[in-house]
């Protein structure tokens, strides 16, 4: 047994890595809406979720559940079924399958005699294939406005069709700025080319010399993801829900994945690309050798905000629940700071998904507050505005490289 | 004859689509036939009828006295507004005197109605254009006006607080300190949410131009209250017909020229700010008296008086039994409502039940200005002047 292990540690190992990102991406997902509904509660003055768990922090499950138990409408006038089930199917495998070229960090590890790193695959053109599999989810939302066979969701799908063509073009081409500086389409190295520190305190990160270009980029990234305020597909108030009007239980749930995995997505791209991935933002060197218990600092600080929390909650299962979580946070942050090799680990992981819950949070913070545009407003601001950006970005980034390459 | 070389010409047909009876943004069960190509809409047909409610014919049924709930229902968001100009077409057929006091009063609940209205409308406006925060924060203002209407008649939306002479009872002990608090909070909150919109750049471009109403079609469809003194014609009837004592108020009426949605959001606003300030004077010279008109007869007595003096008790049983029957003939009553001009009718033939009453809403003459304003504008911005116009069913149908 350990043998066949040994021998097909790379298959095994990658299946196993594979089974635990989509875990973790799954649980990001529900948990992704649990923190935007209490964020945007408390935007709004209200509570959020409050009652399933201690604040809520159940209601993910049971929204999950509810989705599994919904009764599941096949519309009856649908154009063709195979297509109308098609389109959650794709959606929320494209929706997944972006994330298996993301690296979470540089650290590598030991497993079945192998070296393995911190993520599913490293292609060299792993930029390239994210951007293909987020263009493909266009498919999805087109298949689905269409085969409903349904007003509202044709003008939807109409609408998606045309503002992701569109907004693929302003996010690829931004992205051109980043790769003209970096020379390199692989993941892994777009972030190493952003080692260092400019005068030993500024992070040598591509947002600096080219905010345009993060700026285009994280707009794209927005749309992209039909979120507020692109959120046009699926206006509520205009097309009732958009192009996923007709579908119900697990077939609309997938729909809700695919949006929130892609925006998890979307928020780890901008991160890789722009913001240094992994790589911490102090400089190393004895005097900020302190940042590195950052990590289970957090897990520590959390652990104690947890069980002191855990007084205010009534119910005893309730209480419990919260005591456990901090009791498992607790373990965390003492396995970090007595396990040097485990600290060294997490560092990746860390300041990736630290940097990347900015981005998330920013893209709930908007929701929260912006309107929302009119289609031929979002398809002026595509074209005549951040594709123009991104196309001089492009021109001012390739001078300045050929400049500094005499 | 066709050039044979060419490709036939594409069949290209118009798509009908049903927006409402239950559709988020129609507020209520309004049923919008809208023929679009494309997103653009080429015929727009508003279909009422969905939430009938009989409530002119029930009046016919009822005692003068007995119809001022129902008239709480018809504009139910602003159902105090509803309730005077009842109880004013009813005192202007009795040429009854309503007491200072309660006039002013009324003038205050009314004033503080229109704010509730307006929060209201500013809040679906904003939803439905999608700055969904708006909506939250002006329910939450919302909840405090309702609160003193609750701690006023006992009722949160249908107060039927109003009555034909004056007031159902008088006004709470703290209702000063409650209003105090209530306007010194008011403005600050308009500023917020003015922060928010007003030089909000997709705000502006979703509704600069869009839904632009011209004063002659304003006119000609007419078309009253905030939405008129949007298109530039600056007429209240708060001003041209002052009524329950608005001329010993000192306020603006907004007016823009430009006649789109930004300007029927920006005239609302201003609206609010004027009636803080109407509330504010009516608080301060708020005249000591009686808050119901002495007229034995018409209005019920006391409970002590009725307890003790013989007459008292026989009026309060003729008044419950027989109700009182007013002179022959006919009244209009027109009031500045939140909407509009809030009209009521009222045909008495001498008996205790109204012969017939007739409401002149603005909420119908809105809605019937829509098959105008909507063709040539896209879905998005259909929403958007549907929600700007401000109208609400129950008084479209009635």
């Amino acid at each position: 047994m350990t043998d066949w292990l040994t021998r097909n540690a790379v298959f095994v190992i990658t299946l196993a890595k594979i089974g635990l990102v989509l875990f973790v991406l799954l649980t990001a997902v529900a948990y992704l809406v649990w923190v935007e509904r209490k964020l945007i509660a408390h935007i709004q003055s209200r509570w959020g979720p409050y009652r399933v768990g201690p604040h809520g922090l159940l209601q993910p499950l049971a929204d999950g559940l509810k989705f599994l138990f919904k009764e599941d409408i096949f519309f009856p006038h649908a154009t063709s079924r195979f297509v109308y089930l098609l389109a959650p199917f794709l959606a929320v495998t494209l929706g997944l399958m972006a994330i298996a070229v993301i690296p979470f960090g540089s650290g590598k590890f030991e497993l079945l005699g192998t070296q393995t790193g911190l993520y599913i695959a490293d292609i060299n053109v792993g930029l390239l294939y994210i951007l293909a599999v987020t263009s493909l989810t266009v498919y999805s939302v087109a298949l689905a406005g269409w085969a409903s066979n349904s007003k509202y969701p044709l003008l939807g799908g109409l609408r998606s069709a045309a503002q992701m063509v569109s907004y693929e073009i302003a996010l690829t081409l931004s992205v051109v700025g980043v790769l003209l500086l970096a020379g390199t389409l692989s993941l892994r190295e777009l972030v190493e080319a952003q080692q260092g520190h400019w005068g030993g305190l500024l992070p040598r990160w591509f947002i600096f010399p080219q905010f345009v270009a993060f700026l285009c980029f994280f707009i794209s990234g927005v749309a992209e993801t039909q979120r507020l305020p692109f959120d046009l597909p699926e206006a509520e108030t205009e097309l009732v829900a958009g192009f996923h009007t007709e579908y119900s239980s697990l077939k609309f749930a997938m729909f809700f994945m695919a949006e929130y995995a892609h925006m998890i997505t979307a928020s780890l791209l901008v991160t890789l690309l722009f913001l240094g991935g992994w790589l911490s933002p102090f400089p190393a060197g004895e005097f900020w050798a302190f940042t590195r218990y950052l990590p289970a600092a957090v897990a520590a600080g959390l652990a104690v905000v947890f069980l002191q929390d855990s007084f205010h909650h009534q119910p005893l299962s309730h209480r419990v629940l919260v005591i456990l979580v901090g009791l498992a946070l607790a373990g965390v942050a003492w396995g970090l700071f007595t396990g040097p090799a485990l600290l060294e680990l997490v560092q990746g992981p860390f300041w990736l998904l630290a940097k990347a819950a900015i981005f998330l949070f920013i893209f709930i913070w908007t929701r929260a507050t912006l309107p929302r545009f009119r289609y031929d407003q979002l398809m002026a601001f595509g074209w005549k505005f951040l594709v123009p950006l991104a196309v001089l970005n492009i021109m001012v980034t390739s001078f300045v490289v050929a400049w500094g390459a005499d | 004859m066709p050039d044979p070389l060419l490709p036939p010409p594409l069949r290209s047909e118009s798509m009908t689509l049903n927006l409402g009876p239950q559709h988020p943004s129609t507020h209520g069960v309004l049923r919008l036939v809208l023929e679009l190509d494309g997103e653009t809409i080429l015929r727009a047909t508003p279909d009422i009828g969905y939430l009938h409610t009989g409530i002119e014919k029930n009046a016919e049924k009822l005692f003068y006295s007995q119809v001022i709930p129902l008239t709480d229902r018809i504009d139910y968001v602003a159902p105090l507004s509803n309730n005077l100009v009842y109880c004013l077409a009813v005192e202007k057929l009795l040429q009854l005197e309503v007491p200072p006091r309660a006039q002013w009063i009324r003038v205050l609940l009314t004033e503080l109605t229109r704010i509730n209205n307006h929060l209201v409308w500013l809040g679906t406006c904003a939803l439905e254009i999608g700055a969904m925060s708006i909506f939250l924060y002006c329910f939450r203002e919302r909840e405090e006006i309702l609160k003193v209407f609750e701690a006023v008649s006992g009722q949160r939306m249908m107060c039927s607080y109003f009555r034909i002479g004056g007031l159902a009872g008088p006004i709470p002990l703290d209702f000063h300190h409650q209003l105090d608090l209530l306007l010194k909070i008011l403005p600050e909150r308009f500023d917020e949410y003015e922060e928010l919109l007003s030089q909000n750049r997709i705000w502006l471009g979703r509704t600069r131009g869009v839904g632009v109403l011209t004063p002659e079609d304003a006119l000609a469809y007419s078309i009253s209250g905030p939405n008129l003194r949007a298109s530039g014609i600056a007429h209240d009837l708060r001003k041209a017909e002052p009524y329950s004592g608005y001329e010993n108020f000192d306020f603006d009426v907004p007016v823009r020229q430009e006649g789109d949605v930004y300007a029927r959001y920006l005239v609302r606003m201003e609206e609010m700010r004027q009636s803080v300030r109407i509330i504010h004077q009516a608080l301060e010279g708020l005249p000591e008296g009686p808050f119901i008109a002495n007229a034995p007869g018409i209005v019920l007595p006391d409970r002590d008086t009725m307890k003790t003096q013989m007459e008292a008790l026989i009026f309060h049983f003729k008044l419950v039994v027989d109700g009182f029957a007013p002179p022959a003939g006919e009244v209009y009553l027109p009031i500045e409502s939140p909407k509009g001009e809030l009209g009521c009718y009222l045909v008495s033939d001498g008996s205790p039940r109204p012969w017939r009453m007739r409401w002149r809403g603005p909420s119908l003459l809105n809605v019937q200005v829509l098959s105008k304003l909507l063709p040539g504008h896209m879905i998005a911005d259909a929403i958007a002047i549907i929600a700007s116009i401000d109208f609400v069913l129950g008084e479209v149908d009635r």
